[in-house]
């Protein structure tokens, strides 16, 4: 074989992407708060990631560094009383959608304060009041949840819509297909995001889907699909407000491929031995999310370095007083077992 | 050469049902594919075809005619040019009376007494008030009561609700236009419409989710499995999303949805679409497990299941649908979630069971009572959480206790009262519990394996008599 990289040689051939050319500038307001979002999802996981090879954070812990733009973009164009909804990589939706960084990290080191009074872990947060239901461990069951969610909004004659995440690998459940054919049958307004971040796990995209342009995925129920550049939060908030436009309106459903790119394994135990250093190297140096807003922002002069360091400092101290406040909260009282199986 | 036409079974528990009218008259030239009569049941409508041709030499069964049973000689067909003079000859009467004997036969033997689909039902209305069948404790004395079906007991339960409440909608397969595969649903898209009678696709798992998403966002869904075989396909949404979400937001999620359906052994679809799921589900902590017997308790039962802000599973069982009892004319009838009931009253045995295991435990009760043995008979009602409490008072006063169910034994519903009573109650135990069980054997086929397969009255009464040392 002639190339002679960590991984086989991909059975499908994958498409080279098509990103739609309609995408505004961010005003400096707009590059800020970007910024802002994404850094704080940025310091957040680094800590976790942290603290879980401290022994401080257990179980299964899987982080969204390199994926902070999907979410940010999209909660940009999110309006009171939409729902966000997604899998277990779920610290950075909690962020965005406004969960308090103390209770999700109080969460993740099983603590009493935690968003979840220290039952849920990881990967099973939730927040009623920010719209946020969770954080579902099983791949691809928040897809039928999701659905749910938004034919509840169409149930009630709300205009609110559904923002249900998932990612490559989740793709291919079968449950997906089942929620995008009832989706566009009662037309239902919920945006689908396939965070496709190259690998389910350890397995590519072209090793394990037969057509690997998600955007593509609904074309058998009719449901209209777009690719974005998910490495930039200017592109996905462009899609998003499309998207939501769509589904407002009455449309029912669409899907978005976000196409990104997680830098780190997927969970804390994956050594990431299927792709090689210089694949994730080379995504750092030339697509980082995090270093497109900044350079925006020193080039616009909408900030300066010093500017910026100020902000680095404000996010560091949040995420700071998250692991201070996750290290001394106590464990739940043992009479905690008992509680909130039923009601 | 003459040919009998048979009144037909539309189901494969059907096992009576109304001719309506005759669509030919006697004296008609019939040929293969003509339509002869109209039958129907509680569940549908049907047209008898001819299949033979001739002339329709004499109806047997008049047109209006009810409870005419399946396989009864309905009319004669002679060739062209002959009478109708020698209808018991042929080959399809002989087969039926060749089936009847073999019915007769093992009847006789004291091995093999086990009921058969056809006895299992209780008797029409005006004979069930013999069964003994104490009323729902939930009934306040002087309460008319009215004779419904557990069929019509679950449909004015669901419709009562979404009349009260409008954030109860039903969806499943044919609940809408073709009004229920059980017409469990009949009349409800009339009344509520298309918004909250919802038709879904062929697609268990995602409409299962679906409706769990729908619950979390605080609407009150009923999802109707045509049977509980399907919900085997939705099995991880049900446990993974439905059960566990409140548990592990820490109280802040709820998910106040009802999954309903026939579950258990229906008659003659053999392993995969007979498969008993209580003690599957009566394992689940975050679920609560209802299985009826009386249209009362369906019915009381269901409205407490559709209120309650959790995940209910609420089975029910196809062979008691058309099963005829008193139900109390009340307004607002609410029988509460994990409450047994004293179905009989006894001093000597303790005889516990649910849905339809009631009828088979009821039966033998009375076999037993002609022996001179008064057992005590529980109808558990809900199965998660279980009423310990009324086992083991009533163990308290026998002694002795028999299990009673359709589903396997291995970590069965049966299993689970006997370990209660040993923790509960075992220095009141004069004998070990017994657990009469179905066989541990997919469901075979053949209607005498299967009849094997499931309990039977004469195992009942044996048990009742070892666990007494008679």
């Amino acid at each position: 074989m002639a190339n002679s990289s960590t991984t086989d040689a991909p059975s499908v051939q994958e498409e080279a992407p098509h990103y739609s050319q309609d995408v505004p500038p961010f005003t400096k307001e707009e590059e800020l708060l970007a910024y802002r979002k994404m850094l704080l999802i940025r310091r957040f996981e680094e800590k976790a990631g942290q603290l879980y090879g401290m022994g401080l954070i257990g179980g299964f812990c899987h982080l969204y560094i390199g994926q902070e733009a999907i979410v940010t973009g999209i909660m940009m164009v999110a309006q009171e009383g939409d729902q966000t909804i997604t899998s277990y990589r779920d610290h950075g939706h909690m962020l965005a959608c406004g969960m308090d960084p103390s209770f999700v990290m109080a969460e993740l080191t099983g603590r009493r304060s935690g968003q979840s009074k220290g039952k849920g872990g990881s990967m099973h947060m939730f927040s009623k009041e920010k719209g946020f239901f969770g954080g579902h461990g099983i791949v691809g069951a928040q897809v039928p949840l999701g659905t749910g969610l938004a034919f509840a909004n169409l149930y009630r004659g709300q205009q609110n819509i559904c923002f249900t995440y998932f990612g490559d690998g989740a793709a291919n459940q079968g449950q997906v297909y089942e929620s995008f054919n009832m989706a566009e049958l009662w037309k239902l307004p919920v945006v689908y995001v396939v965070e496709n971040n190259r690998y389910a796990m350890g397995t590519s995209v072209s090793r394990s889907s037969a057509l690997t342009d998600f955007s593509k995925r609904g074309q058998s129920f009719n449901i209209p699909g777009e690719q974005v550049d998910g490495m930039d939060v200017r592109a996905v908030r462009a899609a998003a407000g499309r998207a939501a436009a769509w589904c407002r309106a009455g449309n029912g459903p669409m899907i978005l491929e976000m196409q990104t790119y997680r830098y780190r394994g997927h969970s804390m135990s994956d050594p990431a031995k299927y792709r090689s250093k210089e694949e994730v190297q080379k995504m750092r140096e030339e697509h980082d999310p995090i270093e497109q807003v900044r350079a925006r922002l020193l080039a616009n002069e909408y900030a300066s370095e010093a500017d910026l360091k100020a902000i680095d400092a404000e996010i560091r101290a949040i995420v700071s007083k998250a692991v201070d406040f996750a290290s001394h909260d106590p464990e739940p009282d043992p009479a905690e077992l008992w509680t909130d199986v039923l009601q | 050469m003459t040919t009998n036409v048979l009144m037909p079974a539309l189901s494969p528990t059907m096992e009576h049902g109304k001719l309506t009218k005759w669509l030919k008259s006697e004296g008609d030239a019939v040929k293969s594919g003509d339509i002869l009569a109209e039958i129907e049941t509680d569940k549908a409508t049907m047209e008898v075809e001819a299949v033979d041709e001739g002339t329709l030499a004499k109806i047997l069964v008049p047109g209006g005619a009810e409870n005419v049973a399946v396989n009864t000689p309905i009319a004669i067909i002679a060739a062209a040019g002959e009478s109708a003079s020698a209808e018991a000859s042929t080959p399809e009467t002989a087969a039926v009376q060749k089936i009847a004997a073999l019915d007769a036969k093992e009847g006789e033997d004291p091995q093999s007494d086990a009921i058969t689909a056809a006895d299992a039902p209780l008797p029409p209305a005006d004979a069930s008030g013999k069964m003994e069948i104490a009323p729902a404790t939930e009934v306040p004395a002087g309460t008319e009561m009215v004779a419904m079906t557990v069929r019509e007991a679950l449909r004015e339960a669901m419709a009562e609700e979404m009349r009260r409440d409008d954030s109860v909608f039903i969806m499943g397969e044919e609940v809408a236009e073709y009004q229920g595969a059980y017409k469990i649903t009949q009349g409800l898209l009339e009344e509520f419409g298309e918004r909250r009678v919802v038709d879904t696709p062929i697609t268990e798992h995602a409409f299962a989710g679906l409706g769990i998403g729908a619950a979390m966002a605080g609407l009150r869904p009923i999802v109707e499995f045509m049977t509980f075989n399907f919900a085997m396909q939705a099995m991880d949404q049900i446990i993974n999303s439905a059960a566990k979400t409140r548990y592990m937001s820490g109280g802040q999620m709820s998910c106040p949805i009802v999954f309903r359906g026939p579950n258990g052994a229906a008659a003659r679809v053999a392993a995969q679409h007979s498969q008993d799921y209580s003690a599957w589900f009566s394992h689940v902590p975050g679920l609560k497990v209802i299985a009826p017997y009386t249209a009362a308790d369906a019915k009381g039962l269901l409205k407490s299941a559709i209120r309650d802000p959790n995940p209910v599973i609420f089975l029910e069982n196809e062979i008691l649908y058309g099963h005829t009892f008193e139900v109390p004319k009340l307004d607002d009838f609410l029988v509460p979630i994990g409450k047994g009931r004293i179905a009989r009253e006894g001093r000597d045995v303790t005889i516990v069971s649910f849905s339809i295991g009631m009828v088979y435990a009821l039966k033998a009760a009375a076999e037993l009572e002609a022996e001179g043995v008064d057992a005590e008979v529980i109808d558990l009602r809900t199965l998660r959480p279980m009423d310990s409490a009324i086992i083991v008072e009533s163990v308290k006063k026998t002694g002795r206790c028999v299990t009673v169910e359709e589903g396997w034994p291995q970590s069965g519903v049966g299993a689970e009262i006997s370990a209660r009573i040993m923790e509960d109650a075992f220095d009141y135990l004069d004998a070990p519990v017994v657990r009469i069980a179905g066989k541990d054997v997919p469901m075979p086929y053949a209607a005498n394996l299967e009849k094997l397969a499931l309990p039977n009255i004469g195992d009942i009464v044996a048990a009742a008599k070892a666990v007494l040392y008679r």
